[in-house]
């Protein structure tokens, strides 16, 4: 009984904003700010989806967060997959240096960072790129990735491998063959932490880009306009365009993201 | 990543029937061409050495430089001041309350996010189907929320015309919150960055402990409650020892996330909050390096401090960590 109301409190507290980001955005205007706040969204309106993405440079911003994104979570499952499986499957010189370094770069502040890369980016010209931005979030989501993604490995058993190379295989067609469907649903859960540092990363893409191929954070932080009235409905609207995809790809894999990390941190 | 799809067919053939040892490790090294497992890292380590540890070199060298906005622009020389820029900082009042600051900060932020999401993972385990699939929803939908988003939502449930908070404060007769503003206020501003924070960081750690929860075998439980054990004694003796790695990897991510918050009070800041006595220790480098009159000696050097300070902390947990990644 306790636990039950607990646990409602607990999804009130998780769930309410959520519903109150959507709730406000279908909104008519003249329903939004009222002293006493209606919860249920009737009658109910499109205008501010229609005007938000028409407000800035909302179809340019999308863009770029699709390049940029799509680019970052290629890239680091490639880079990270290969990476773990070194970790997982090899005893070598440096492995537990390389280890230590994946947790130490994860300490270094990326808004640090940001200094010296923007005037790297600078001084090559490479400013206002977008390949800036992606190889700074594929650097970031990196350790993160081989990390999460070596317990995956290690959790395979080589016993598989090994079968696969008594039969004949090359070990490259038994990490291939073997290893990777078995990593694969693995692999699509770590993704989401180079897809999240992509899509959602706001600081580098705020200084790193312009306004034109700036990635939709920005074009969602420059909503807030310090003038007296604030439209509400309008950034509740962009906000939940920009949250969507991330929510549809968390229900679908988030299982496994805890799976993962249990996997990391118990299997070493 | 093409280098090594090119390269690894090319690695000799290494028969299968190699020395049978059960030792995977020796096995591995005398089967394997050395040069394999340095092949397979490359690629991540390219990236990582051209985004992070090169920059982070270049971070140090520029803080010990006189770096302006003048000599980025105009592409002049820098020159080497030696430790002009640390002296400068540590000699501000104000870094001292911006470290004191943060480190409260992250101090406050791990230890809610640890201890709430400790109990929401054992509430977890206590629910039954229907209700735990509620919370575990409602947590994975304020997880996938977006940092930007959590704080403009956040901004606008705390708005002080008319937000949801101070209605619901002032109808519960709790004070008259009408007009209340939380962004005017360090402490309240502060509190409310906490409270996207911790909200945002919540659904992570308890799943993650729930997952752990739901790994310690039913016997051991079976055992306490034969031995005539009660909840907490339960949880003292069976659960936290299994949990304790799991809990030092989240308290050393959590450490780590906290200490560096930066778009949430950004942001606040951005939209009226007040900026004054809100700065944590990378936003102060930040208004530093990208303010009003840019010095990126200045800036580069807080942030360097700033990661120093994080190592120092966190150098335990990391040995720690590495010791248990040992064992297994």
């Amino acid at each position: 009984m306790i636990a039950n109301g607990l646990a409602l409190l607990a999804s009130l507290f998780f769930l309410f904003p959520v519903y109150w980001m959507v709730v406000t955005a279908f909104k008519p205007s003249g329903d939004i700010q009222l002293p006493t706040p209606k919860f249920i969204p009737a009658p109910f309106t499109l205008q501010h989806f229609v005007d938000g993405v028409h407000k800035y440079h909302f179809w340019a911003n999308a863009r770029s967060s699709v390049i940029v994104t799509c680019s970052v979570v290629i890239l680091s499952m490639a880079l990270a997959f290969f990476a773990a499986t070194a970790l997982a499957r090899f005893r070598f010189r440096g492995r537990k240096l390389f280890i230590v370094l994946l947790l130490v770069v994860q300490m270094v502040p990326f808004e640090a960072m940001l200094i010296p890369i923007f005037v790297e980016l600078n001084r090559a010209g490479l400013v206002y790129h977008l390949t800036g931005v992606i190889l700074a979030y594929l650097a970031f989501a990196l350790p993160f990735t081989i990390w999460t993604l070596r317990g995956f490995v290690a959790s395979v058993p080589v016993d598989l491998e090994e079968a696969a190379l008594t039969d004949g295989c090359t070990r490259t067609q038994a990490f291939i063959r073997i290893l990777f469907p078995l990593i694969a649903p693995g692999l699509v859960a770590t993704s989401i932490f180079a897809f999240i540092q992509a899509w959602n990363e706001y600081i580098f893409a705020n200084v790193l880009l312009t306004n034109e191929n700036a990635t939709l954070p920005v074009w969602l932080a420059s909503f807030v306009s310090m003038g007296t009235q604030i439209d509400w409905g309008g950034i509740m609207a962009g906000s939940t365009l920009f949250a969507l995809p991330v929510m549809v790809f968390f229900i679908l894999v988030q299982r496994r993201i805890t799976q993962g990390m249990t996997a990391g941190a118990v299997k070493g | 990543m093409q280098h090594v799809t090119s390269a690894a067919p090319a690695t000799p053939l290494t028969g299968p029937a190699g020395r049978r040892s059960r030792l995977f490790g020796r096995r591995r090294a005398a089967t394997v061409p050395w040069h394999v497992p340095y092949l397979l890292l490359a690629p991540a380590a390219l990236a990582l050495g051209a985004a992070v540890v090169f920059p982070f070199v270049y971070l140090v060298a520029i803080s010990f430089q006189q770096f302006r906005a003048r000599e980025l622009i105009q592409d002049l020389p820098t020159h080497w001041v030696g430790l002009t820029n640390y002296r400068y900082i540590l000699a501000k009042p104000e870094f001292w309350s911006v470290l004191g600051r943060t480190l409260i900060f992250a101090g406050v932020n791990v230890a809610l996010t640890i201890a709430v999401g400790m109990g929401i993972a054992l509430l977890l385990q206590r629910l039954g189907t229907r209700m735990r699939l509620l919370l575990s929803i409602s947590m994975v939908l304020a997880w996938a929320t977006p940092t930007v988003t959590a704080t403009q939502v956040w901004q606008w449930l705390f708005d002080r015309d008319f937000g949801v908070v101070n209605w619901v404060l002032t109808s519960l007769r709790l004070g008259n919150f009408t007009q209340h503003s939380w962004l005017s206020d360090p402490t309240s501003l502060l509190g409310l960055a906490t409270l996207i924070v911790v909200w945002g960081a919540l659904p992570f750690v308890s799943l993650v402990l729930y997952a752990g929860l739901s790994q310690v075998p039913e016997d051991l439980y079976e055992a306490a409650r034969v031995d005539g054990a009660n909840a907490w004694a339960t949880f003292r003796r069976v659960s936290l020892p299994l949990l304790a790695p799991i809990l030092l990897v989240l308290t050393l991510l959590s450490t780590i996330w906290d200490f560096r918050v930066f778009t949430q009070i950004f942001v606040l800041q951005k939209s009226g909050g007040i900026s004054e006595d809100t700065n944590l220790i990378g936003i102060w480098a930040y208004h530093q390096s990208f303010g009003g009159t840019p010095n990126y000696g200045r800036g580069a050097a807080t942030a360097f401090i700033g990661v120093v300070i994080l190592l120092m902390i966190t150098a335990v947990l990391v040995g720690r960590m590495v010791r248990i990644g040992d064992e297994s």
